[in-house]
């Protein structure tokens, strides 16, 4: 567990943010430059990314500047990846910059950047402390409105440097868009390996970039579906350890795991509630499969559905109050929902072909699922009360969709054809027009997304 | 390996385990050796398998007569039976797994009203995780959509 050892003591990220709050909270008001991110396929925001000057030391050395110099360079690179993998914006290519001297700490000449079509811009800093600490500062500016859009500065270790890029992204992405970012997040996958007909899949945490990598599970065990608790500490998911496929509770800190629970027959399809409290999830017995919640604390279990059906893929909504699963009570997979005590169930898919999997956003205005439909596997979303089916991808098998923690973005698996076929980890926005491929060591399924770590 | 090869190993296997059990003549050896025997009886001269159609459980009549056949073969062997359900790879993870609970259950239903103790019989899915027919065609997925009883 040394990666979560190091996520651990990672970070005493400090945030310096008194310095601009008052200028933040003055501009807010009257800031021009925004991005509505709930129209589809949007002309990008054009971002100008000026690479951070390594700034002088205080009693430092020529090679730590170095260093801290080719931070900054780093830290830029993947702050232009995060926000262009957004499909919101588009960084202005560097070689055009007239303003090549801009440091952080200087007001921009706005007219050099105007004349490049430049309509926000980025400056910043990183310093290398005497004691090994990395102090990066970073301005965001609207080059229009000529003002300062926002400004913050974290102090780290520099081997934490791809957090603080995330949380620049972050504030960037926040500022411009009025929504909550996504970019400082993890997701939690099956890596798969092997041949098709023994492959071996473990779980694995990297970051929502694809960075970082690591395996968390043996490939002893067929291990499935992980979801994360809402504080990212815990998952739950499917294992199969002594032949038996049940749900567990993983503490990705301490490695400890458990049972969740003591049933007779096979649990599956877990996922917590938004309080941390309780594990949903299906428990087959003789063939029959309904739906339970287990009460983390009291231990308590509580049977939500009683059909001959198969319930399944249980999700509740952010507030709690409500749960979205899949059953074929009316013959095939359709999408239901009920309220958390199991009453009121009502039918919410009613078009052609199958549903499955429903994922509640986390913004509660949309559930994702998985469609199947001549032959086809979709990734779509709808409303809670059903309407407004969009679709947002398609092919021979698309499945498993797991939101953002802003609600924006889904990440799914895309499985290729035939013996040497497997499953890839793709994302898409959910206007369905930026879709692009999430890098993984190897094969890779059941995507499910942290919330923002904290 | 080729089939042959394998079918060959096999015979040698069980050979050896006969020659050994003669020499020792010790009773736990020959059971080990009887043991052996009826699990590959099971696979070559009984059936280990049966299929289903698309999202089906229903045990068609060759389905039926493979399993009257297992239950008769249970009667004279003092074997478990561990009963896999599977299900092909078109279809969401979670909704197969449920599947091939299904799947398990209607093989080990019908074992037992066959007059097999249901203490003999246990059931496990592995949905669409175990394929053993690769090709992306329905030649393919009708025979990952099966239920295998394993002697124990």
């Amino acid at each position: 567990m040394t990666y979560i050892m190091r996520q651990l003591n990672k970070v005493m990220l400090v945030m310096f943010a008194a310095m601009f709050a008052a200028m933040l909270a003055a501009n807010s008001a009257q800031a021009a430059l925004k991005i509505d991110i709930t129209q589809g396929n949007i002309e990008p925001l054009a971002i100008a990314l000026v690479p951070f000057d390594g700034a002088e030391i205080p009693q430092g050395s020529q090679s730590s500047q170095g260093q801290a110099s080719a931070i900054g360079q780093d830290i830029v690179q993947l702050v232009q990846s995060n926000l262009e993998r957004s499909g919101l914006f588009r960084a202005v290519e560097r070689r055009s910059f007239i303003q090549t001297d801009l440091r952080a700490n200087v007001r921009p000449r706005f007219g050099d950047w105007r004349i490049i079509n430049a309509q926000a811009l980025v400056s910043g800093q990183t310093k290398q402390m005497p004691d090994g600490s990395l102090i990066v500062s970073f301005r965001l500016w609207d080059v229009f409105a000529q003002e300062r859009m926002a400004g913050w500065q974290y102090s780290t270790t520099p081997e934490n440097w791809r957090d603080i890029g995330h949380l620049i992204s972050d504030a960037i992405y926040e500022r411009l868009t009025g929504e909550s970012g996504y970019f400082y997040s993890r997701i939690v996958y099956v890596d798969e390996s092997g041949p098709k007909d023994d492959r071996k899949k473990r779980l694995a945490i990297m970051d929502q970039d694809g960075y970082n990598p690591q395996l968390i599970t043996s490939g002893k065990t067929l291990s499935l579906t992980p979801r994360f608790s809402p504080n990212s500490q815990e998952i739950t998911y499917l294992s199969y350890a002594e032949d038996k496929p049940r749900v567990y509770l993983l503490n990705i800190e301490t490695g400890q795991q458990e049972v969740v629970g003591d049933f007779p027959g096979m649990t599956f399809a877990p996922r917590f509630s938004p309080d941390g409290q309780k594990i949903i999830m299906s428990l087959e017995r003789n063939g029959n499969s309904n739906i339970y919640t287990l009460d983390l604390r009291t231990r308590v279990t509580k049977r939500l559905t009683s059909t001959l059906a198969i319930d399944t893929a249980p999700c509740y909504a952010p507030d709690g109050a409500r749960i979205v699963f899949e059953s074929d009570r009316a013959g095939r997979q359709q999408l239901y929902v009920m309220e958390a005590n199991g009453r009121n169930v009502e039918r919410i898919s009613f078009g052609l072909g199958r549903y499955a999997t429903p994922v509640w956003s986390p913004r509660g205005d949309l559930i994702a699922f998985t469609k199947q439909y001549k032959g086809r596997f979709l990734i779509g979303v709808m409303r809670p009360d059903g309407s407004g089916e969009r679709i947002l991808t398609e092919g021979y098998h698309n499945e498993g969709p797991a939101w953002s923690p802003n609600g924006r973005v889904l990440s799914f698996f895309r499985e290729s054809k035939g013996e040497k076929g497997g499953p890839k980890l793709w994302t898409v926005d959910v206007t369905g027009y930026n879709e692009r491929p999430l890098s993984t060591p190897g094969f890779a399924s059941d995507p499910a997304w942290s919330p923002l770590i904290k | 390996m080729s089939f042959q090869a394998l079918k060959n190993m096999a015979v040698m296997v069980s050979m050896s385990v006969v020659l050994v059990a003669c020499v020792n003549s010790g009773t736990s050896y020959t059971s080990r050796a009887s043991k052996e025997g009826t699990v590959k009886e099971l696979v070559r001269n009984v059936g280990d398998r049966v299929f289903f159609s698309t999202d089906s459980s229903t045990l068609n009549a060759t389905a039926r007569g493979a399993l009257q056949k297992q239950a008769e073969w249970l009667k004279s062997n003092n074997v478990r039976l561990k009963i896999e359900g599977n299900a092909d790879e078109r279809g969401t993870r979670d909704y197969n797994l449920a599947l091939g609970a299904r799947r398990a259950n209607a093989v080990r239903d019908y074992i037992v009203s066959l007059g097999v103790s249901p203490s003999r019989l246990r059931t496990i899915s592995y949905g669409k995780e175990r394929p053993v027919s690769l090709c992306a065609a329905e030649r393919c997925w009708s025979k990952n959509r099966r239920a295998v009883s394993v002697a124990r």
